[in-house]
């Protein structure tokens, strides 16, 4: 009963619709958890543990009169950038210290309207613009399989708390990489559905071509329960189509490798990979083809300048995205201003972080007059090139099996240049661009520091259910 | 000397951010970098190839235009820095007017 916090979604619903425990219970164990660990690890910003056993005794009394439900009285850690209504809503960074959200994030409704209780806020990196969550302002985690490294990010908290057992599960948003590459230093799973099938209403936009929620969680099938909820059309984001959400429970039964075709591009199998991460992700393919998978090279040409229309697109948006925060209507004001310029200038100046400042100015300088045309402009048609590789790619697979970054988690201030750290999304990032579904899910551990390392498949757009379904015949088969 | 791809302490005002010395110092060699990594995009033959502007394009999403409820004023208020009465306060923007 003590360790009910290392349960994850299937396990714990289970439990709760057998009665061998109530979701208080299961909150407590969560918040015992919580008290013992966070100090050390830091993942948690905050937590409502009087909102949290409050949610759960609703939950519990809603299935005592004949409610059920896969996520009814599971606790959810909510990445700092997702407002939940009258919880604080940070991004992790000082601009936007002491704010408290006005209304639910679509996905927060979404996830209260199954039973989940949303009470604790988990660390990032600033405004989700980073790989290691070292850009918190408020706060240091540390990976739960090693405290003298990084937990990846920007999703670092969530990842560290899926992890590291303080929670059922979590959200993470994914920008370039930032649910797939921390799942991959904290041994979770992490899904990033395809462009638009999440709504983004409510949640802090950084760069709005390419953000996505999506699920952090213990199993392929916490991720497909969890994904369940969040999916689907929402008329406060224009970006949802109105497109049927298949059943992703039902699409993992008799989940199997047999016949099923899996890409490899050899464009990611580079000299500069780690060796560890390398033999892992060899292991990963040998295990597919031994489940009898089929397996094919395929090539997408255009790997090598994704990179660079990455940190074109995502800075440029960030930037217009960013102008919002002006010390006007909500967050920092300078209290050395004298007129309206130095307002914004100063307000900008003393909440923001370096990582968030460098992307600001990088993003202006790409959209500006003289400018626009030879990096924007460019860069957007470039992605047009990106996005046409996937599809010929997915024209013959149905899927495709890549390392998620180059090396497992690093030692914490061990990569001090910036260009260096976004190197981190080499691998994650071309299919964000393509806005195609991709899912990290643990491969194993390294030889000699035994830290946990993840393989990414990459699924066709707005095929989850079959992208779930080979995860999860790949975890079985692990 | 060659001149910088990227004025760091001119694209900073255009962005509305205050940069102290050593920010500048630290900042300018460091997106110079970052510049001239992105620039590997412009070898790339990108004749006849239409723009990406989403990750999946989705044209016109329009709904009718009618007044719905939103978040009321006390509500909307209550992140502001300062306030006076039922507005947002700040300080004077035309030079010479009254405040």
């Amino acid at each position: 009963m003590s360790e009910l916090y290392k349960l994850g979604i299937e396990a714990a619903a289970k439990g709760l619709a057998k009665g061998d425990f109530s979701s208080v219970e299961l909150t407590q164990a969560v918040i015992d958890r919580v008290k013992a660990e966070n100090p050390r690890i830091g993942a948690y910003l905050t937590f409502d543990e009087e909102g949290a056993l409050a949610a759960a005794k609703t939950a519990d009394e809603a299935r005592a009169n004949g409610r059920a439900g896969m996520l009814l009285g599971i606790p959810v850690a909510i990445k700092d950038l997702i407002n939940v209504k009258g919880q604080p809503c940070t991004c992790a960074s000082k601009i936007l210290k002491g704010y408290v959200s006005p209304y639910d994030a679509t996905v927060i409704k979404n996830l209260k309207a199954a039973g989940a209780t949303c009470a604790g806020r988990v660390n990032m990196d600033e405004f989700a613009m980073g790989s290691s969550t070292e850009n918190s302002a408020l706060g240091r985690t540390v990976n739960p399989y090693d405290v003298t490294r990084v937990p990846g990010g920007s999703s670092g908290g969530s990842a560290a708390a899926v992890g590291g057992d303080m929670c059922i599960a979590a959200l993470g948003t994914d920008t370039g990489g930032s649910i797939r590459q921390p799942a991959s230093f904290c041994n979770c799973v992490g899904l990033k559905p395809s462009y638009g099938r999440v709504s983004r209403f409510g949640v802090t936009a950084f760069a709005s071509s390419l953000d996505q929620v999506g699920p952090m969680t213990k199993s392929v099938t916490d991720a497909a329960f969890l994904l369940q909820a969040l999916a689907g059309h929402d008329e406060m984001d224009g970006t949802t189509p109105d497109e049927p959400v298949p059943d992703y429970a039902a699409a993992l039964a008799g989940a199997s490798l047999k016949g099923v075709k899996i890409g490899l591009p050899k464009e990611y199998f580079i000299d500069g990979l780690d060796p560890e991460v390398k033999r892992l992700t060899d292991e990963a393919v040998a295990k597919c083809a031994a489940a009898g998978a089929e397996l094919v090279e395929v090539s997408l040409p255009h790997t090598e300048y994704a990179m660079a229309v990455y940190y074109i697109v995502a800075p440029a948006e960030a930037s217009a995205n960013l102008a919002r925060f002006d010390g006007v209507r909500y967050g920092h004001r300078s209290e050395k201003s004298d007129n309206v310029f130095n307002l914004y200038a100063r307000s900008r100046a003393e909440g923001f972080g370096p990582e968030v400042k460098r992307r600001i100015i990088m993003g202006t300088y790409v959209l500006s007059s003289g400018y626009y045309d030879a990096y924007y402009g460019r860069a957007l048609k470039v992605r047009t090139l990106i996005r046409r590789d996937f599809e010929a790619a997915f024209a013959k697979v149905d899927a495709l099996l890549t390392p998620v970054a180059p090396t497992p988690a690093f030692k914490i201030g061990e990569v001090q240049d910036p260009l260096t750290m976004y190197l981190n999304d080499l691998f994650t990032i071309p299919s964000s661009l393509a806005g195609n579904c991709a899912i990290s899910v643990p491969a194993g551990f390294t030889a000699g520091a035994r830290l946990p390392v993840g393989v990414q498949f990459i699924g066709d757009a707005y095929r989850e259910d079959k992208l779930l379904r080979v995860a999860k015949a790949f975890e079985e088969a692990r | 000397m060659e001149k910088p791809a990227i004025d760091v302490a001119y694209v900073a005002e255009l962005a509305r951010l205050e940069l102290t010395d050593e920010e500048k110092a630290v900042f300018q060699p460091q997106l110079e970098n970052i510049v001239k990594y992105v620039e590997k995009i412009s070898s790339v033959d990108v004749s006849d190839v239409p723009p990406t502007m989403h990750g999946r394009a989705i044209v016109n999403a329009l709904r009718e235009d009618e007044v719905r409820p939103s978040l009321d004023r006390e509500t909307a208020l209550a992140n502001a820095p300062a306030r006076t009465g039922d507005e947002f306060m700040l300080p004077k923007i035309v030079e010479g007017a009254e405040s």
